[in-house]
């Protein structure tokens, strides 16, 4: 019966899967917005994204990026954190302050009537523009910060990734944890987040998302007023680029947990690479395909070896991660990394076949509408576009790119960008210590 | 395995416009909630079964959850692991979670695709083959998945210790994932028993949100799931928690490097108030939620307020309750001491919120805040179909009814301060608590000290 719904359905022409229609400008003092407009729901999203990531901690303050941006709903223009979470939430408004490598971001969700919208954009304003960075709210927040390093400390899953970065990155600043490090965190002050505050939230440094239920109008008001009185400001220069790995590294540390984490990996892909598709498209083969991928039907389907088995490229501005994961009991450690080890090299030698491919392609180009499927999703979208300067057009051609790579192409890009012999390898759970090459 | 989530899903926020879903029961006996929501060309659908760990008992725990590994491994006309290629080729997102009192399947797709899901997921309603050789391979991915979110994390670990003692004979003792002991025991054959007792169309409840067409689904589910034998549904025994008759504490030591403290207390929830339980009143559920609020509902809210900001003995504090649960639940608190501050001041300092939520009344600012919260989240959820199926499924499978789920907005605006003084006098008592502590062994010798670092694990 299923086959018969099949071939109907490639008969019928997929409908026209329009990506949203992206309006974008720039405000007075020439700040980019991307919006959108959806008027099923009374509501809307923005978001304030700043080039003020983790990139731009100096070497000795990690962590200072991190601690600014979540500093600046602590207390401003006078007003304490009781009082500016109390006025966002008694309209229902819902804020929010994420700290990544490359970007720092604030965001608000609001219904958009006037009376609750107007209210809950002035203080999105005060927080932004005004933050007053008490030093008690800087102690406080240092201190939660060194709990949660040392909580991370308990976590095999947190340990390995924290060494994965180190080594794969080698002193760049993805090498670190956005929450910097003990010694770090200690020697931030006050004047530290002020100087920051003052170089990196300015209107050369943020662009603007919105999505919702306003018009062109109503949406060109909001970003000119969340913004007025941003310091012009400067672009900050570039960040030392990532170098490749030069040798292959082994990095095994002893846990008390019952399991191994194995990760192994090297520096991936940036946004707008070259190589972009046919690392994304190949990558859905090896190991992001959900419960399909190559990864999963070895390590778990065939072998029962691990929960979950996957790869993934996270790309940033310079590039992010390559990681492929696994993990499994103490005795079966060595078998499982054989076998991660096995199926990644086989691909990156001999790519996908031409079933692989199709197959992907369908799941990919026939899932498209699922990418932009609500408000938040968009809203996702618009930032990266925006942030990382991709073309406006990107979603819509998006199926079309994902349709021309080739079998060759993936096997190319692969072998090219993925060299398995200088892979970094971290073990972490019941094992010996050890460590080999440039890792450590 | 997507409890916890649901747990805070479903706090303060689960409501939904009620009057657009459609309610369709075949002649097997299969349940159908349509909810149309035209806002992208994309469906959701999931299958509901009425049973999860709530259901099991000694010697078996797990197997719900261990059978919900099982249905992605064929049937007799699709074989293993043609399920997920069938739904990956069609564009699909697909998983399926088990809980105390639920098993779910969900296809998330471009809208045309609907059939395709229908079609498999009809099919395994019935046709399961759990051949031997997979489920010997399964059940060793199911105690590596219990090694990864039970055994190696130190709070999980004491939380499900926790929970096994504050519930004494209530099946909410039993972990979802199952002991360990169980997991190693468990044969085929039983998963066979438990799947033929509750996979059956009488048993299930399908629900489908986006943008598609009540009637039309209405007839789709008739094609693929009409044909389906009704089973003679046997519901499980009710064994009633016990009666707590004093404060229980349990400390569980484990190599961590941060204390944690959990506090639980038996409450009521929506289904205490059906039937004849008539010490509880229709409103009691809903000031405990309201209650939660003011206790973690923002960072306006009086934990973060007063213990993370204020006295700075926390550096995070939840409260949770189990609004929807098919037997009653818990009231919870959980809790990171702040660095230098002790597991005992926390605990102290949070009895104090405690006592003065029994001794005062919550401020009228307060209460108008949830009240504001709880009518933008009514609009915020609907951006999320699968949310909304969410609802729908857990009131029905719960057996509280789809339909309740609406009273949400309109029950919670109208709680007032003396009820919440009321349920917190009655429920946040000792004699129903149970307090759990995380007591941190020191990590092994050796791991403290890896090769790439020297002595301190904080460093580069």
């Amino acid at each position: 019966m299923l086959n018969r719904l099949l071939l109907l359905l490639l008969l019928v022409p997929v409908n026209a899967l329009t990506a949203p229609a992206i309006q974008t400008w720039q405000t007075a003092s020439g700040i980019s917005v991307y919006f959108v407009e959806t008027n099923q729901l009374p509501m809307l999203d923005i978001q304030m994204v700043f080039d003020a990531g983790s990139v731009r901690d100096p070497q000795d303050k990690r962590g200072l990026s991190l601690l600014a941006n979540s500093l600046l709903d602590q207390a401003a223009d006078g007003m304490d954190a009781d009082q500016i979470s109390f006025e966002f939430e008694r309209l229902g408004a819902e804020f929010g302050a994420q700290s990544g490598y490359d970007s720092a971001s604030v965001s608000l969700r609001s219904l958009a009537d006037d009376a609750r919208l107007q209210p809950a954009l002035e203080n999105l304003h005060r927080v932004i523009t005004h933050p007053d960075f008490i030093e008690a709210d800087l102690d406080r927040q240092r201190n939660q910060l060194l709990v949660a390093l040392q909580r991370n400390q308990q976590s095999p899953s947190d340990i390995a990734g924290e060494k994965f970065l180190a080594a794969i990155y080698q002193g760049h600043p993805y090498a670190y944890l956005n929450e910097g490090t003990a010694e770090t965190l200690a020697v931030i002050e006050r004047a530290d987040l002020v100087r920051f505050h003052t170089e990196f939230y300015t209107a050369s440094n943020v662009m603007i998302t919105i999505v919702g239920d306003t018009d062109r109008a109503g949406a060109e008001a909001i970003a000119e007023m969340i913004t007025r009185d941003l310091p012009e400001g400067n672009r900050p220069g570039p960040v030392t680029e990532v170098k490749p790995l030069t040798a292959a590294a082994t990095i095994s540390i002893p846990h008390p947990s019952s399991q191994v984490h194995i990760l192994v990996g090297q520096p991936g892909m940036r946004y707008g690479d070259p190589d972009y598709f046919p690392l994304y498209v190949g990558n859905q083969i090896l190991g992001s395909g959900g419960l399909v991928s190559r990864l999963f039907e070895e390590v778990r389907e065939k072998r029962g070896l691990s929960y979950s088995a996957s790869s993934y490229f996270a790309p940033r501005r310079d590039s992010g991660p390559f990681l492929a994961s696994i993990q499994t009991r103490e005795d079966q450690a060595a078998e499982g990394l054989a076998v991660l080890q096995k199926t990644i090299s086989d691909f990156v030698e001999q790519g996908p076949t031409d079933a692989e491919l199709v197959a992907v392609k369908k799941n990919i180009t026939g899932g498209f509408p699922l990418r932009i499927d609500s408000n938040k999703k968009i809203s996702g979208y618009l930032s990266v576009i925006g942030f990382y300067g991709l073309p406006l057009d990107y979603l819509d051609r998006f199926n079309d790119r994902v349709t021309a790579v080739t079998v060759e192409q993936i096997k190319d890009a692969f072998s090219r960008r993925l060299d398995t012999d200088k892979f970094v390898t971290v073990m972490v759970g019941p094992v010996a210590p050890s460590a080999t090459g440039p890792g450590n | 395995m997507l409890k916890s989530i649901l747990a805070i899903l479903l706090c303060l926020c689960s409501t939904l416009a009620g009057a657009q879903v459609q309610e369709y029961v075949l002649k097997n006996g299969l349940k159908l909630l349509v909810k149309e929501d035209h806002r992208a060309p994309v469906v959701v659908s999931q299958v509901w079964y009425k049973v999860g760990s709530s259901y099991e008992y000694d010697g078996i725990t797990g197997i719900s959850h261990a059978l919900e590994h099982m249905m992605f491994k064929g049937t007799r006309k699709h074989g293993e692991g043609e399920f997920s290629r069938i739904i990956s080729e069609n564009g699909g997102n697909e998983n399926a979670f088990t809980g105390d009192d639920y098993t779910a399947y969900f296809q998330t797709m471009e809208k045309s695709r609907l059939p395709i899901s229908f079609e498999l997921e009809a099919d395994r309603m019935r046709n399961l083959t759990l051949p031997e050789v997979e489920f010997a391979k399964e059940i060793e991915v199911v105690m590596e998945e219990r090694r990864l979110r039970t055994e190696d994390n130190p709070n999980a670990f004491m939380r499900e210790i926790a929970t096994a003692t504050a519930f004494q004979t209530s099946p909410y003792r039993q972990p979802v994932i199952g002991w360990m002991a169980d997991l190693k025991s468990m044969q085929v054959e039983q998963l066979r028993d438990w799947y033929r007792q509750w996979y059956a169309p009488n048993n299930a409840t399908v629900v489908v949100v986006g943008d598609i067409q009540a009637d039309e689904v209405h007839a789709l589910a008739k094609k693929y799931f009409g044909p389906l034998k009704k089973e003679v549904i046997v519901p499980p025994s009710f064994r009633p928690e016990v009666q707590q008759q004093g404060l229980k504490r349990v400390v569980v030591k484990r190599p961590a490097e941060v204390p944690q403290l959990y506090m639980a207390w038996k409450v009521p929830g929506l289904i205490s108030v059906r039937g004849e339980n008539a010490e509880v009143e229709a409103w009691e559920p809903y000031a405990l939620e309201v209650l939660s609020g003011i206790l973690s509902g923002g960072s306006s809210a009086r934990f973060e307020s007063r213990l993370v900001r204020g006295q700075q003995v926390a550096t995070s504090a939840s409260s949770g309750y189990q609004l929807t649960g098919r037997l009653d639940g818990l009231f919870t608190v959980g809790a990171t001491p702040a660095q230098d501050r002790t597991v005992a001041e926390l605990e102290t300092a949070i009895r104090q919120q405690v006592d003065e939520l029994r001794e005062n009344e919550v401020s009228i600012d307060e209460l108008q805040r949830i009240k504001a919260q709880v009518v933008s989240s009514e609009v915020y959820e609907r951006d999320s179909a699968f949310f909304q199926g969410m609802v729908l499924g857990t009131f029905e499978t719960v057996g509280l009814g789809w339909q309740l789920a609406d009273e949400y907005v309109d029950r919670i605006q109208q709680i007032t301060a003396a009820q919440v003084l009321t349920v917190a006098q009655k429920y946040l008592v000792d004699d129903r608590a149970t307090v759990a502590l995380l007591e941190p062994l020191p990590m092994d010798e050796a791991a403290t000290q890896g090769p790439t670092t020297k002595g301190d694990q904080n460093a580069e």
